[in-house]
């Protein structure tokens, strides 16, 4: 049998036997401590809250995966570009552009701001090791952050793309009070699955995402073949550029457009601890265990701890996934030969 | 010439340049530091205020300082971080210092017994540690005009009158969503008590910095334990990310109120329509309809020297940033009546700050009537009347919907605060002084 269909297969059987398994201890644990509450219809909505927020870190997730993918480098800056893209969308939406017009301009911008980072900042460090690479993109967060402040001000900015926030009831004859589902996060989850269909054809169909496999392989043996190793990078920072303008545009939707959001970045790292650096499904399965994981923990053990679990959790469930697979669930087997 | 002698004389040149821009400290001026924010997570809630506290000594300067003596401001940017906000103050501090204004109660916990050894007033106005409003205790701290504490139970005390009265609050559940840290925690005790004293239940939520994941938070709330009534204990963007949440869950916004540092333009713009109907507390007038505030247009922004745009002026935060100098200046005004009209020390300011009566006749002279409530501190009293009013947000600005609202100080929050304070000064040694 094809191991893949083998593995999807397994998870298929798997994850609804886990979640009912979950579904019972915390019942279970309800039942002997009388601060906690369960009921399985609020648990289902908890846990459809996760998915779908879990869908959102995806989005973050995806822009390092992409980097990592093609050039080995962990991009440090991609929280900021994700509040550089987002605040210069604002920007030109405040001057008066559409919005759908804003985005493409300020796609436009992300792609420059790519060459100009391979230009000056990626070129000068070929060859050098990953943790030079990777000290280089803590300089560009830094310089992205007040940068996009000082463009466009550090005022809390709201983006509105038209996208309803209204709660949804559904399955109100099934479970007593329904389903809660937040309009916002489907569309939101839509995207995401969009963003990765794309992006899977781009890398596994397209010349130019199989040169970026190959250049993530090894940059000297790529070279040595005739892959322009700039143009590549020029063009992965380029798409991570608009996959880090979508994940602003959702963040900024939800948050509102300012600061903190760089810090969403955060939320992207047990995420690609748990789903591989290397992957792009894995970007989106570990997003949607993590957040289904740590909203469902917040909400059924959070008590028990006094509450705010749910930020360490994510780590925690992440590091015990690295226990059983060092390379993430989709990651790349490391095979060093010495 | 060669590069050696270039660099010299670039940096002769800049040294001089600098110089000119910064002169130094004049003996004649009263100096205030400012701990202020322009840059972090929290800027967009720390600019406005900034502005309004320098643009107020800037007014003050306009009209001829205070007696004759100007006002001279500096700024340090503590990006709401306590080491960043312990740098600050070393680099600030100085015997002439007025008074510091931490603007973070973190950064107030860290610099009490700094401050205190130093002799500099610190100014902790609606936020900070509640036992420092206990005179004999904590002789430089000022908590004035309201605590935490007391924002706390003007809420539970604006919500017995909205259910009609403190017996119908037997059976309630009153949820607090609060920002996980030394401010967020602040109210927890008060509120406890009080859900002891009128038989509510009481549901803490903490959230965790900077705020803006709370999807877990609001679904426990809207779905589960579904409060009469939420307060909220929240900063920068926790506020929005709050309200957005709490739409996204049907939560009322009518029943929901934050303290004051969760009742400001920033909270409540980025969640839109949502926002309607949302509440907080306030203890300051909002917009420009106040003489103080037409001065600052007039004296400061027409002369081309405000701080920041011109548009803020009269919102919240910068009008609290206003309420702030409004009083720092109060109190340098009362010590140069027991000093003399001269710069003086940080510590004959607090004798200032000790003898405040901000009556409503000091009010109207300083154009500043029904902008803030009459003050009146005394040596033991640091806080004053701790009385606040609700606001609601109508969707383009706030609206005050309550009268002030007293808290029950002699009768709760006294002994609660002098309770603290002991504890305080048995923890740390500190014989109290006598007040009487």
């Amino acid at each position: 049998m094809n191991p893949t269909a083998l593995r999807f297969g397994i998870w298929i059987v798997a994850t609804p036997l886990l979640i009912a398994a979950l579904g019972l201890g915390f019942q279970g644990l309800a039942a002997v401590d009388s601060s906690l509450f369960f009921a399985w219809g609020y648990f289902i909505e908890v846990l459809i809250a996760g998915l779908l927020q879990g869908v959102m870190y995806s989005l973050v997730a995806l822009g390092f995966v992409l980097i990592f993918k093609a050039s080995g480098i962990f991009n440090f800056a991609q929280g900021s570009m994700v509040l550089f893209a987002a605040l210069t969308m604002v920007g030109f939406i405040e001057m008066g552009l559409h919005w759908t017009l804003a985005f493409i301009v300020t796609a436009g911008v992300m792609v420059l701001l790519a060459l100009v980072i391979e230009r000056v900042v990626l070129r000068p460090l070929v060859n050098q090791p990953h943790i030079i690479l990777f000290m280089a993109t803590i300089g560009i967060f830094y310089f992205l952050d007040g940068f996009g402040q000082t463009l466009w001000g550090s005022d809390v900015k709201v983006l509105d793309i038209g996208i309803s926030k209204a709660p949804i009831i559904i399955a109100e004859g099934i479970f007593e009070n329904g389903l809660l589902i937040n309009s916002f996060d489907l569309v939101a989850a839509l995207v995401g699955a969009v963003l990765v269909a794309v992006l899977a054809i781009f890398f596994q169909y397209t010349r130019v995402g199989r040169a970026l496999r190959a250049v993530a392989d090894d940059h000297q043996a790529a070279l040595s073949v005739g892959i322009p190793l700039k143009t590549i990078w020029a063009i992965v920072w380029s798409v991570a550029g608009i996959v880090a303008l979508v994940a602003g545009i959702m963040w900024g939707s939800k948050a509102g457009v300012q600061f903190s959001l760089a810090l969403i970045a955060l939320k992207a790292l047990p995420v690609l601890i748990l789903g591989g650096f290397t992957s792009i499904p894995g970007a989106i399965i570990g997003g949607l265990i993590i957040g289904a994981g740590e909203q469902v923990a917040e909400v059924f053990l959070g008590p028990l701890f006094g509450g705010a679990i749910q930020d360490w959790f994510a780590y925690m469930l992440a590091l015990v996934f690295l226990l059983f697979r060092p390379q993430g669930l989709f990651g790349e087997k490391i095979i060093e030969r010495i | 010439m060669n590069f050696k002698a270039l660099g010299l004389a670039a940096l002769g040149a800049a040294a001089m340049a600098t110089a000119a821009a910064f002169p130094a400290s004049a003996a004649d001026k009263q100096f205030v530091p400012g701990l202020m924010y322009r840059s972090g997570p929290y800027a967009p809630n720390g600019i406005p205020f900034a502005n309004g506290f320098s643009d107020y000594f800037r007014m003050i300067n306009a009209k001829g300082g205070i007696n004759g003596v100007m006002i001279e401001y500096e700024e340090c940017d503590t990006a709401y971080n306590n080491d960043r906000g312990v740098e600050c103050y070393e680099r600030l501090k100085r015997p002439g210092a007025a008074a510091i204004t931490p603007l973070s109660t973190g950064i107030t916990y860290a610099l009490i017994d700094r401050a205190t050894a130093d002799k500099i007033p610190v100014l902790s106005m609606g936020y900070g540690r509640t036992a420092g409003s206990d005179g004999t205790v904590f002789p430089y701290v000022f908590t004035l005009p309201a605590t935490y504490w007391s924002g706390a139970d003007v809420i539970v005390n604006y919500i017995a009158q909205k259910e009609g009265g403190y017996d119908k609050l037997k059976g309630k559940k009153i949820a607090l969503v609060y920002h996980d840290s030394a401010y967020g925690k602040e109210p927890i005790g008060t509120l406890e008590a009080l859900a002891e004293k009128h038989g509510f239940s009481f549901h803490p939520f903490p959230v965790a910095h900077p705020g803006l994941e709370q999807k877990a938070t609001w679904l426990q709330i809207g779905r589960q334990v579904r409060p009469d009534w939420t307060a909220m204990w929240g900063w920068g963007v926790m506020n929005s990310t709050a309200i957005k949440e709490a739409a996204a869950v049907g939560y009322p916004m009518e029943k929901f109120i934050g303290i004051w540092w969760s009742g400001s333009e920033q909270d409540v713009t980025p969640a839109g329509a949502q926002a309607v109907g949302y509440k907080s507390l306030n203890f300051h007038g909002t917009g420009t309809d106040f003489p103080a505030i037409q001065d600052i247009l007039k004296l400061v922004h027409d002369a081309g020297n405000g701080t920041g745009p011109r548009e803020e002026v009269g919102t919240v935060l910068y009008n609290r940033g206003v309420m702030n100098a409004a009083v720092i200046s109060e109190a340098i005004l009362t010590a140069q009546g027991m000093h003399g009209e001269k710069p003086l020390t940080g510590e004959q300011i607090r004798d200032g700050f000790e003898a405040l009566n901000i009556d409503e006749a000091r009010l109207q002279a300083k154009g500043m009537a029904g902008f803030m409530e009459p003050i009146k501190i005394t040596c033991a009293d640091h806080e004053g009347t701790g009385r606040a009013y609700v606001q609601q947000w109508d969707g383009s600005a706030w609206t005050a919907v309550s009268e002030w609202v007293e808290p029950n100080r002699e009768g709760l929050l006294r002994p609660m605060i002098e309770k603290a304070a002991a504890d305080y000064a048995a923890e740390k040694g500190i014989t109290p002084r006598d007040c009487n």
